[in-house]
């Protein structure tokens, strides 16, 4: 792993340990006594705050989760190091797709 | 033998639990972001997900993945003290209390929603 990617990492995982905490409080809040669409989507439509939260993490995750897959890629398969890449870049770039259109899916109203 | 002695060392257990939960993350998060995104074709879709995933052996998975994050989480956290903080006796201890912590809350986890 090159310096700029070691460094994103660890920032992204630093960024993350908050919002991890934040997120697990929700997770035991919201399923507590059952979770149900249409208590999940009455309190994420239309706020700007889980939109902001949740859009700041999964920009965070993408980064930290693509940079993690590269390194198990070229560490534990025989991998030619561009191939890690790509694959980490093509991993990195579904995960924030698929996580922008899930944030967009639960707040926009 | 002597070359795979270090692998009974907790620290490099800690490592390799940290690495495992992470590949287990990576497969999750997609399937996550895909069930939330049901939410885009209306609530009943999302709503019947949501009841699907009232089966006990989802339950259990959840719990499961709850412990992966927690642990995953504790150990970046031990990762980063360990990289940017002097060298600490006790770094076994942190790892065993990240395991310990995560199984606490999965299982919390699970005594909430059962």
């Amino acid at each position: 792993m090159n310096v700029r990617l070691y460094v994103w990492q660890r920032l992204t995982a630093a960024a993350m340990a908050p919002l991890l905490l934040v997120h697990l409080a929700v997770i035991f809040y919201a399923t507590r006594k059952g979770l149900s669409a249409a208590d999940l989507l009455a309190r994420t439509r239309g706020s700007v705050s889980w939109a902001g939260f949740y859009g700041v993490f999964v920009s965070a995750v993408a980064v930290h989760a693509a940079i993690g897959v590269r390194t198990v890629l070229s560490e534990w398969l025989p991998l030619r190091a561009r191939h890690a890449d790509v694959a980490a870049v093509l991993f990195g770039v579904l995960l924030a797709v698929l996580g922008f259109r899930a944030v967009a899916a639960v707040v926009l109203p | 033998m002597t070359m795979l002695a270090h692998r009974t060392s907790p620290l490099w257990i800690a490592a390799l639990v940290h690495r495992l939960s992470g590949i287990a993350l990576a497969i999750f998060l997609p399937l996550h972001f895909l069930a939330l995104g049901l939410a885009i074709s209306g609530e009943a879709r999302l709503e019947a997900f949501l009841r699907w995933s009232d089966q006990p052996l989802v339950k259990a998975s959840e719990a499961l993945l709850v412990g992966l994050l927690t642990v995953h989480m504790l150990g970046g956290l031990r990762l980063l003290a360990l990289e940017n903080l002097a060298w600490h006796r006790r770094q076994v201890w942190f790892a065993l209390l990240a395991i310990a912590a995560a199984m606490l809350v999965a299982f919390a986890f699970l005594a909430s929603v059962v």
